[in-house]
């Protein structure tokens, strides 16, 4: 690659760098949480958002999805209805379920108000219940549901106890009636190009991909490691990318772009996402004492002893430690001179 | 020059008992340390074979004393093996992967020795030396078993001699079960002897250097005195240090368990005693170890051992090793002087006195350096080093020295005090980036403390309300070097995170250079020619205003490149500003325009150096003009009219009335519910929104009727100091104070202070601060403003804690990464992190030069 004015240093500790320019920033950053209309409330942002981030969290707090349509469902009426097909409902959404231990039986009352709103019909949720127990008795918009006999390891019939029933309750209150698992509470959004998208709660790329009227080519989640499972390494590497981008700008904290794609980079180079800390990047660095100078000091020394481990002293804290030149940077760069008598 | 050793590796390994027995110096078998003389006892902890800590003892071993000895490790043998607890897990994990009486590694079919296996396979025929053969075979054994014996079984079997594996189970913190049996330490240590090398290999270990049964000791090594120094107190008292305490009682419960062990005593005591040993020899190595009491000195506070010198932000690693304390460095307040340049840092005089810098002798500084050398006060020279390293005192004895400067030859080197001009690093804690550490040149100065131009504040984050700063004064001529050409103030203009500006005007200097380029602004011969020298300018341009007189846009002008021309559109109160060929022709400067494109493109265009020398003359400049003109505020200035005070007024009560229908509403529901919300947090919502819309109201009706003469509106839009919003609320309304993002609403039942109505969700019981600064705030008022206050203050407490934690982490994972002459990012160990560093080779600092190159713009995820 050609070389120009502008061209980095050789040797440049960009890695120092770049941790300076996003870490040196932290400390103006707000802790305020951010509202997503309608979809979650305290979405975190500023600092515990880029913490969560780093740390490669397994889900973050108020995971988001962001899901766009095919183009014939772009306009803002046939966006809610999808946002409505979409959305999950739950069924303690629709109507309230009470277990009733004197009888060892479970009442369900379907609101009409909720279940209008939500488009959910008293069928549907009669549907959903029957996976439960078939013995259900009803009368009006009231349920009676008894569960059906339980059946031990070996065939032999068991007892249902009120302790059972209480479990089964509380399981069917939260038992989808429609919508698609782990999306809830869809709203329909504008984005600044004008275009109508839907943005939920929950992260479940698959899910909303299947529906027919979502472009499964533009769903993008914040949940950086689903990113990861589902697209794989290199679209992870890109959302971590965008993700901290955008914390950075919601600052209006500017920071150059080579330095989130370092880190981001760093984080995913080895095919997995690691987490910048003991657990992730710094417990794995080669240099028993660089990891020991970190965190878990006695650990790593303990361990090293054990399997006899050799310290190459090929990084920085290492060098730092013994008292010699760190190897970047200038510290790189060795000069040979002839010398003339 | 001398001969640099350069540590190539380091082994790390275990100590086998041989290993101890063969350094240690002296067998320690006394407990304790000095005798009645106060002399140290022989075979005691303190045995001057370990070396010494007194000075005029020498060293049994070496014969060194105490500066030269480096002290030597003693032994003491234990009677009883007892457990190493940092080494329990691994033990534990051996012990669960080997059969204990073949001693093989279980599970992996054998590899050396198959014969035997397929013996033990005929002679019992059932026994099976291949895995899936022994999931078959335990359950007919256990059917067997079964009725005979309600016996533990793990159910698996060894695949080398088919011997029933048993439960191990660690019991905490030192003890080992087997199938729910205490296994004693002496039975561990032979079951992890007989392990042979090649399974050990298997297992991770390194025989020659690290054996598990070297894990359980038998020999415990003393470290030499010089790492347990004692303190003698101000009474001639001598103070032991922990690890000594430590060691004493290892030693005295191990004489007890020698004894009891050779009287034959009962096997339970013998255990007992065995056991507390044990513990001893624990917390000696670790003292915060989980589920026993830590060992504690006689005053209770507990003992800090060999785990916790090591461990923790206090700990050697971090506090001794990654971090070391300097020579030649310096640290007092800092106070502003514009008058020196950028680059410098005024040194007070005593400081530069102390300070020292080695110079080599050449012959072309011989000369200079003599006057050093036979001058009496100030810049003179405090040592001479000889060729041979010898260090000659060049204070007092004006003979000596003058025999040293017949003497001076080229090779030797000159200690002086700094003067004017060397080169020095000047730091602000916390150092968060590498601009909180730049080069200065020394000015020495009168005065106790450090000057700094306060122009370098942003970079160091610092102000002068009582901030210290420290000096570093370089030995080395390549570090002087590097400060010089690296780390000048002047190269770090741009900040290598988003290459804007990050040494720029601020404050007063930005306010003066608006009414220096204003149109207003006239300046007669005499102040022309004053502003012109204060710059170093001593050409007079011709007046370009009526009656001779210079505007100050001309003589800005003067301090520009005559080849710039930059045009900004919009600024805020400037209008459009235009400079064509070097000439300010249109326009006011203010912090935006100024930074953003005047100085990054003199910067990029015309270097560092006049960078510097520009900054550094707009600094004089700009301050000279905000005197001439002059800017005051005074209470007067934040009077309303009547009329906007009306209005004002008028605002608020639309919203109270606004509030009070949604509160109706609320209470009668009507109100309509947002989606994802209850009612009640629409409404709150609600009302946040109509209180926003208040304040920004009130806003527009304060910047109508302050106008723009008023000298805090000038400020705020300038970007100098302060914001609109400060005026709002000193003249206005200081409006909704926030706790949480949300109105408080927490203190009473139901409300937010007992004379307050229950359940009152208007704005003055949530919160509504209706009065302005000017007029003071009511009882209420003041206490939501305190609640919204501390909020604030304890916010940031807990995010610096954080944020210096994460930055903390995030240096340690990536500070290895560097960039190579193929502008590969590659870590440590050379694997490759970004094939072409940020996707295009640039430099973050200087790239804003180039468009984003293609490739960089590809890699941009484009999720709309």
């Amino acid at each position: 690659m050609k070389k120009t004015k502008n061209s980095i240093a050789p040797y440049e500790a960009v890695g120092v760098i770049c941790a300076q320019s996003i870490g040196e920033p932290g400390t103006q950053m707000t802790m305020r949480t951010f509202h997503y209309a309608g979809v979650a409330e305290h979405v975190p942002t500023g600092l515990p958002r880029l913490i969560e981030i780093v740390d490669a969290k397994k889900e973050p707090k108020k995971p988001i999805i962001d899901i766009y349509l095919k183009k014939s469902y772009r306009s803002q009426a046939e966006a809610e209805k999808v946002a409505k097909e979409l959305g999950s409902v739950f069924i303690s959404d629709v109507a309230s379920v009470n277990d009733d231990l004197e009888n060892l039986a479970i009442r369900i009352k379907y609101s009409e108000k909720d279940g209008k709103v939500l488009g959910v019909t008293f069928n549907m949720l009669k549907k959903v219940i029957e996976e439960f127990s078939t013995d259900i008795r009803v009368s009006g918009s009231k349920m009676l549901l008894k569960p059906k006999p339980l059946k031990g390891k070996k065939g032999e019939k068991k007892r249902i106890t009120a302790k059972f029933v209480r479990k089964l309750a509380n399981k069917m209150k939260n038992a989808i009636v429609k919508g698609v698992k782990g999306i809830h509470r869809a709203v329909v959004i504008r984005d600044e190009k004008g275009e109508y998208f839907i943005r939920a709660s929950g992260f479940n790329i698959i899910g909303a991909s299947e529906h027919p009227a979502v472009d499964p080519s533009r769903v993008y989640t914040n949940n950086v490691k689903e990113i990861e499972r589902i697209y794989g390494i290199e679209a992870a590497r890109n959302a971590i990318k965008k993700e901290i981008n955008d914390v950075m700008n919601m600052q209006r904290l500017y920071v150059d772009i080579r330095h989130i794609t370092l880190i981001s980079d760093a984080m995913t180079h080895s095919g997995d996402i690691k987490s910048i800390g003991r657990h992730g990047l710094s417990g794995q660095k080669t240099g028993v004492l660089g990891r020991a100078a970190f965190e878990e000091t006695v650990k790593h020394l303990i361990n090293a002893s054990s399997i006899a481990e050799e310290e190459h002293l090929v990084g920085v804290t290492e060098n730092i430690i013994v008292g010699q030149t760190v190897p970047v940077g200038t510290g790189k760069i060795k000069l040979l001179m002839k010398r003339t008598k | 020059m001398e001969v640099q050793h350069v540590l190539n590796r380091i082994k790390f390994s275990v100590f086998s008992p041989e290993m101890i027995r063969r350094m240690s110096a002296a067998k320690i078998i006394v407990p304790d340390t000095y005798d009645d003389d106060g002399y140290p006892i022989d075979g005691g902890l303190v045995d001057t074979r370990l070396g010494v800590v007194d000075p005029g003892l020498r060293c049994k071993t070496c014969g060194g004393r105490v500066t030269e000895c480096p002290g030597h490790f003693g032994h003491i043998e234990l009677v009883r093996p007892v457990m190493h607890i940092g080494f329990i897990k691994k033990i534990y994990a051996i012990l669960k992967a080997t059969c204990p009486k073949c001693s093989r590694v279980v599970g992996k079919p054998s590899t050396t020795k198959p014969k035997i296996a397929e013996k033990k396979k005929e002679e019992e025929s059932e026994i099976p030396s291949l895995l899936e053969e022994v999931e078959e075979k335990p359950k007919e054994e256990n059917k067997d078993q079964k009725p005979k014996e309600k016996e533990k079984t793990t159910g698996k079997y060894c695949t080398h001699c088919g011997e029933e594996l048993p439960e191990i189970k660690i019991l905490k913190p030192t003890g080992f079960l087997r199938n729910g049996e205490n296994i004693l330490p002496t039975e561990i240590r032979e079951w992890l002897a007989s392990i042979n090398d090649e399974d050990l290999r298997e297992l991770g270990f390194d025989p020659l250097y690290s054996r598990p049964e070297w894990m359980i000791l038998t020999a415990l090594p003393v470290p030499p005195v010089s790492v347990r120094p004692s303190i003698t107190l101000e009474t001639g008292e001598r103070s032991e240090d922990d690890l000594t305490h430590k060691l004493v009682d290892i030693i005295r419960i191990n004489q007890k368990l020698e004894a009891n062990i050779n009287a034959g005593a009962p096997q339970l005591i013998i255990e007992d005693l065995w056991e507390l040993l044990q513990y001893h020899v624990t917390t000696y190595f670790d003292n915060e170890t989980a589920n026993i009491p830590p060992a504690r000195h006689r005053s209770g506070r507990p003992l800090k051992t060999l785990t916790q010198r090591l461990k923790g932000k206090e700990g050697r690693f971090r506090y001794n090793l990654s971090g070391k304390r300097v020579n030649f460095s310096a640290r007092t307040v800092i106070s502003p002087d514009p008058r020196i340049g950028m680059d410098e840092i005024g040194v007070p005089q005593r400081m530069a006195e102390e300070l020292t810098i080695p110079v080599a002798v050449t012959e072309w500084n011989v000369n200079e350096l003599k006057k050093y050398i036979l001058s009496d006060s100030y810049p003179r020279a405090t040592y001479i080093i000889r060729a041979d390293g010898k260090k000659i005192r060049a204070v007092d004895d004006p003979e000596l020295r003058k025999e040293v400067v017949e003497n001076l030859k080229v090779g030797w080197t000159v200690e002086r005090q700094i003067i004017d001009g060397d080169i020095s690093l000047f730091n602000r804690q916390p150092s968060l980036h590498r601009v909180s550490m730049m080069g200065h040149t020394v000015r020495v100065l009168p005065g106790k403390t450090f000057r700094l131009n306060p122009l370098d504040c942003p970079p160091y984050n610092a102000d002068f309300d009582g901030d210290e700063m420290n000096l570093h004064i370089m030995q080395t001529e390549e570090a002087q070097a590097e400060a010089r050409y690296l780390m000048k103030v002047e190269k770090q203009i741009l900040s290598p995170r988003h290459g804007h500006a990050i040494i720029k005007p601020q404050e007063d200097h930005v306010s003066g250079l608006y009414f220096l380029t204003h149109d207003d602004m006239e300046f007669t011969k005499a102040d022309a020619s004053n502003l012109l020298y204060l710059v170093g300018i001593t050409k007079l341009p011709a007046p370009d205003r009526k009656k001779g007189m210079y505007s100050g846009k001309l003589l800005f002008s003067q301090l520009l490149p005559s080849d710039l021309s930059v045009k900004v559109a919009d600024t805020k109160l400037g209008g459009d500003v235009v400079i064509r060929s070097g000439k300010l022709v249109r326009g006011e400067l203010e912090s935006k325009s100024m930074e953003g494109d005047v100085l990054e493109k003199i910067f990029i265009n015309y270097g560092p150096e006049f960078t510097k020398e520009f900054l550094d003359g707009s600094t004089r400049m700009a301050l000279e003009a905000i005197s001439i003109h002059g800017l005051s505020v005074s209470l007067k200035d934040y009077n309303l009219s009547e009329r906007a005070d009306k209005k004002i007024k008028d605002t608020l009560d639309k919203m109270d009335r606004e509030i009070d229908n949604l509160v109706m509403q609320y209470k009668n529901k009507s109100l309509d519910r947002a989606p994802g919300m209850t009612l009640k947090e629409t409404l709150e919502a609600l009302i946040v929104q109509i209180t926003s819309e208040t304040r920004n109201h009130a806003g527009k009706i304060v910047e109508e009727d302050l106008t723009i003469s008023n000298p805090s509106i000038i400020m705020a839009k300038i970007g100098a100091r302060g914001s609109l919003l400060n005026a709002i609320q000193m003249c206005a309304v200081v409006a909704q104070q926030t706790v949480r993002s949300k109105r408080p609403s927490r203190g009473y039942k139901r409300r937010l202070l007992p004379y307050f109505k229950k359940g009152s969700l208007t704005g003055k019981e949530r919160g509504f601060v209706y009065s302005s600064f000017k007029e003071g705030l009511k009882i209420y008022e003041f206490l939501a403003h305190s609640m919204g206050g501390r909020e604030a203050l304890v916010n940031t407490a807990i995010r610096t804690a954080r944020s210096g934690y994460m930055q903390r982490r995030l240096i340690n994972a990536l500070q290895d990464l560097v960039v190579y002459n193929d502008l590969t990012v590659r870590n440590a160990d050379m694997s490759i992190v970004q094939f072409v560093y940020g996707g295009d080779g640039k430099d973050p600092m200087v790239a804003s030069e180039v468009e984003a190159v293609e490739g960089a713009k590809q890699d941009d995820i484009d999720t709309a």
